[in-house]
């Protein structure tokens, strides 16, 4: 069980950015957790990709907005972790990863929880059960939108946590 | 004209935080990626619409309502 939460970096962005990127991770921890929070410029797909590598992810998504749900399993684009629309002006989608071990040499499950903040009948929620079927020490954790950017005040927390 | 968009870094090992712009090849990959993660998640909604209107077809077929047959199959 997790006893300590120490800000590894952080990082708030003062223009738009395509990705934002946690490099040199320190291998002193048990877990990581990125809180964020996050305004793209157009609706768009949020992705995250591990140790600049973008393969071998797949996941379990459940996905709702308020007028449908949704549960699938995405092996071909296992790297999407929400989807934070844009319906409303000035407002911030939420969320964080969890990864445990993952220093481990194991393939690394981890979630994913985003939360769209929308004044509209449908914002989506999306929590993803992860896995990517790589045995490396994780040492970089990288989040990009799709065709768009995250805007000028979005911003990034990365933790670590230890177990003792 | 539009901005060649950027990327943050943020070096863990020295807080050190730059922006650079993104390669031509940088900026090809994102596209790909993210037009998939669409493309999927617009056919799994679409999947759990046509299930769902199927689903309600039958109800209507059977002259049930949804918590009926909930009661049937417990």
């Amino acid at each position: 069980m997790a006893n300590t939460y120490t800000l590894i970096a952080s990082n708030t962005l003062s223009s738009s950015a395509a990705s934002v990127t946690f490099s040199s991770i320190p291998s002193t921890y048990t877990d990581l957790v990125v809180k964020f929070s996050v305004r793209t410029t157009d609706n768009d797909t949020m992705l995250v990709g591990l140790n600049n590598v973008t393969t071998s992810f797949s996941s379990r998504v459940l996905e709702g907005n308020g007028a449908s749900v949704a549960s699938y399993s995405n092996s071909s684009s296992g790297r999407y972790i929400g989807y934070p629309i844009i319906t409303t002006t000035s407002t911030f989608a939420n969320g964080e990863i969890y990864i445990p071990s993952y220093t481990a040499s194991q393939n690394k499950p981890f979630s994913a929880f985003t939360a769209a903040e929308a004044n509209a009948t449908t914002a989506y929620i999306t929590a993803v059960a992860d896995l990517w079927s790589n045995t490396n020490a994780i040492n970089e954790v990288k989040f990009t939108t799709s065709t768009y950017s995250f805007v000028s005040g979005s911003s990034f927390w990365l933790y670590g946590i230890k177990n003792s | 004209m539009t901005d060649t968009p950027t990327k943050v870094i943020v070096d863990c090992s020295t807080g050190e935080q730059t922006v650079v712009p993104l390669t031509a090849e940088e900026i090809a990959e994102l596209e790909v990626a993210a037009a998939k993660a669409e493309q999927d998640r617009l056919a799994a909604e679409a999947e759990a619409a046509t299930k769902a209107a199927a689903r309600q077809a039958l109800l209507d077929k059977l002259g049930i309502t949804q918590e009926e047959a909930a009661l049937l199959l417990s």
